[in-house]
């Protein structure tokens, strides 16, 4: 068993290998109380596998639907996540903190 | 981020290197600064080669202080576990450590206990306890625990880990076993370090199975780490 990071540079070298899209995601900022912290990683396949995580969970699943774009378009985004709003079903941290996440296509 | 980055990236982490990637957010540009020089698509200044070596140092990872629109995510090597004693505790404790991040070695001279059976997938060494530290040179991102209970195995692994800049030496052993340790290693010259010795190991959580136990001494470990001896 290796450690977390050892394990996403393998998962990630691993799909390139596959000729799979591999995009990354890492937390670039944090405002108040954020599950991780700034440099956290969380890896995507273009199959939507993942490896890693940004947050507590809450907002993976946005993550991964942008690092799927990424891979087919290349294009690297940054991203911002806030307070969810249940009302509204939004995307958001439960703990009430902000996030910065640069989403980027590897290769 | 560039095949090529990556790459490299991939390279310096295989071999235990620190490196940081620089990435202008606005764009993703990117720069891989490592101790041999920076590459890429940026070119870092001096002065925020001289920042980005400070954040790297100190294995922090964040924007750029004189400029927010660069972030620095450094990538250093992962803190070592060195457990003397191929003990019941020690197979639960490598297990828990890699988990939580550690490089784990584990050092016992008895084969019939550091066996690979008995350790899937964990570094192994069968050499006497002063020579594998002496090998192994505990730095300030090391820990070192010592469970073998017997002191011909633990006592020339504390005396090198208390002269060693190591951030945790810990020593399993009741208090009784503690003090006539405290004696031994007095002997030895080494009343003044003595003190940097958690004894008996681990935090007080109250469990007796080895699971536990192993529970204990990797809070200790984690909680010294980040928060410093008490």
């Amino acid at each position: 068993m290796a450690t977390e990071l050892d394990e996403i540079f393998d998962r990630i070298a691993a799909w390139r290998r596959e000729g799979t899209g591999v995009a990354l995601a890492t937390v670039v900022r944090t405002w108040g109380s954020s599950p991780r912290p700034a440099g956290s990683h969380l890896a995507v396949a273009e199959t939507g596998a993942f490896v890693g995580s940004v947050s507590g969970g809450c907002i993976e699943g946005a993550v991964i639907g942008e690092a799927q774009a990424a891979i087919a378009d290349g294009r690297p985004r940054l991203l911002e996540f806030g307070v969810s709003d249940e009302q509204a079903w939004a995307v958001g941290l439960a703990c009430g903190g902000r996030v910065q996440v640069l989403v980027e296509r590897v290769g | 981020m560039r095949t090529e980055c990556f790459e490299a990236l991939a390279a310096h982490r295989a071999a235990g290197r620190s490196c940081a990637l620089v990435t202008r957010l606005a764009d993703g540009a990117q720069a891989l600064v490592a101790p041999d020089g920076a590459s890429g698509e940026l070119a870092p200044t001096a002065e925020q080669l001289a920042e980005i070596a400070g954040l790297l140092a100190a294995g922090t990872s964040a924007p750029l202080a004189s400029d927010a629109g660069l972030f620095v995510r450094s990538y250093v090597a992962a803190p070592r576990l060195l457990v003397v004693g191929a003990v019941h505790i020690a197979q639960f404790l490598a297990a828990m450590a890699r988990m939580a991040g550690y490089e784990v070695t584990v050092i016992d001279p008895r084969r019939a206990f550091a066996s690979a059976d008995r350790f899937p997938g964990v570094t192994l060494t069968d050499e006497w306890p002063d020579e594998a530290l002496a090998r192994l040179a505990p730095d300030a991102r090391t820990a070192v625990v010592t469970l073998a209970h017997d002191p011909k195995l633990d006592d020339p692994a504390l005396a090198a880990a208390l002269r060693s800049p190591a951030f945790y030496v810990g020593a399993l052993g009741s208090r009784r076993t503690h003090a006539r340790r405290i004696e031994r290693l007095a002997a030895e010259g080494l009343a003044d370090l003595l003190g940097r010795i958690h004894a008996p190991v681990g935090l007080d959580l109250g469990g007796r199975s080895p699971a536990e136990i192993a529970v204990s001494v990797l809070a200790q470990v984690i909680q010294v780490r980040h928060r410093g001896a008490p």
